[in-house]
């Protein structure tokens, strides 16, 4: 895989991730107080610096095929979790991740907790509610990074695509000062899904001892089928559900959207 | 202890199989049938996983709509 798939690929998934920790963090410091907000995101930030710093090196000390068995099996399994929910949302089985409704819920939820402050923090809730989302979502982007880094030897490279992810996300966020509920987070999810997906089985088929034929160039082959067979099951499940059981006295139920992907998002 | 321990291995559950453990087990069963194809047959099965991979996935959506309209 070249440098610019394993940035491109890692951009995207820490994006996803970071629209959704950035959602927590805007409803913790604009309904409670900014301070212990940022107390709570720099404490998470810290405890996910010492798991890179503890967990990057140490999976290099694992022989090659061992490390992309393991990383293969565990992105493969990953990915189909990913992909799973992409196409169950992209064929309308299960409801568009709404980071509005979230926003809301958490903001609802923020402004009934009872205030108070413990260790020095002035605002316990915005504390850990931050710190908790920051670090929950902030695992994956560290998963991501340090498996797909392990296994090209680019941790660098890999850290490089999340902390740009996080610095973009960000600043619109900063900019913005609202949840990104316009990213077309299912696209990126489905994308993400096949690149996860995708290199999991390659390297976890390696790390069984396969030979691909036609070595890395297999992925040009691999990615476009595994995009294919999605978009494929999301169009099976839109018409099954377009068709689905009629209820007596109610038209048919029509597909939403145009593309088998991204249906409804954006608004 | 023993309940921080339980938190903990949920979380991991959740974070890496999540609502379908049938794919984590395709997942498996198929990897460890690879190995051995290879190792004890002297094959190079490189096809097994993907088929594998993609049969689970129609699988597991099968499951996730079965009786939903």
């Amino acid at each position: 895989m070249n440098a610019v798939a394993l940035v491109l690929t890692v951009f995207v998934a820490c994006a996803v991730e970071a629209v959704e920790a950035l959602t927590i963090v805007l409803a913790a410091g604009l309904t409670r107080e900014w301070r212990s907000t940022f107390q709570g995101l720099a404490v998470a930030l810290a405890v996910l610096a010492v798991v890179v710093a503890v967990v990057g090196p140490a999976l290099t000390l694992f022989p090659l095929g061992v490390l992309r068995l393991v990383v293969g099996a565990l992105l493969a399994v990953f990915g189909l979790q990913w992909l799973r929910k992409a196409i169950l949302r992209a064929s309308g089985y299960q409801d568009l991740h709404d980071e509005s409704g979230i926003y809301q819920r958490q903001v609802t939820a923020a402004r009934a907790a009872a205030a108070g402050g413990r260790h020095g923090v002035h605002d316990w809730y915005a504390f850990t509610l931050s710190f908790k989302g920051v670090l929950l979502e902030g695992l994956e982007v560290v998963f991501i990074a340090i498996t797909f880094g392990s296994n090209q030897g680019s941790i660098g490279l890999a850290a490089l695509g999340a902390v740009a992810a996080v610095l973009v996300v960000a600043a619109v966020g900063v900019a913005a000062r609202a949840p990104l509920a316009r990213v077309p987070e299912n696209t990126m999810k489905f994308a993400v899904g096949v690149m996860l997906t995708s290199f999991g089985v390659f390297w976890g088929a390696e790390g069984a001892g396969v030979s691909w034929p036609g070595h890395d160039a297999a992925l040009l082959v691999l990615v476009p089928v595994i995009v294919l067979v999605a978009a494929g099951y999301t169009l099976l499940l839109r018409r099954a559900r377009a068709a689905g059981p009629a209820v007596p006295g109610s038209p048919p139920r029509a597909a939403a959207g145009t593309s088998p992907v991204t249906s409804g998002e954006g608004s | 202890m023993s309940r921080w321990l339980r938190s903990f291995g949920i979380f991991w559950y959740d974070f890496i199989v999540g609502d379908d453990w049938r794919g984590a087990a395709v997942v498996a069963v198929a990897l460890g049938g690879t190995a051995l194809l290879v190792h004890a047959a002297g094959l190079n099965p490189w096809w097994l996983l993907p088929v594998c991979v993609i049969a689970a996935l129609g699988w597991s959506l099968r499951r996730a709509t079965a009786g939903k309209g």
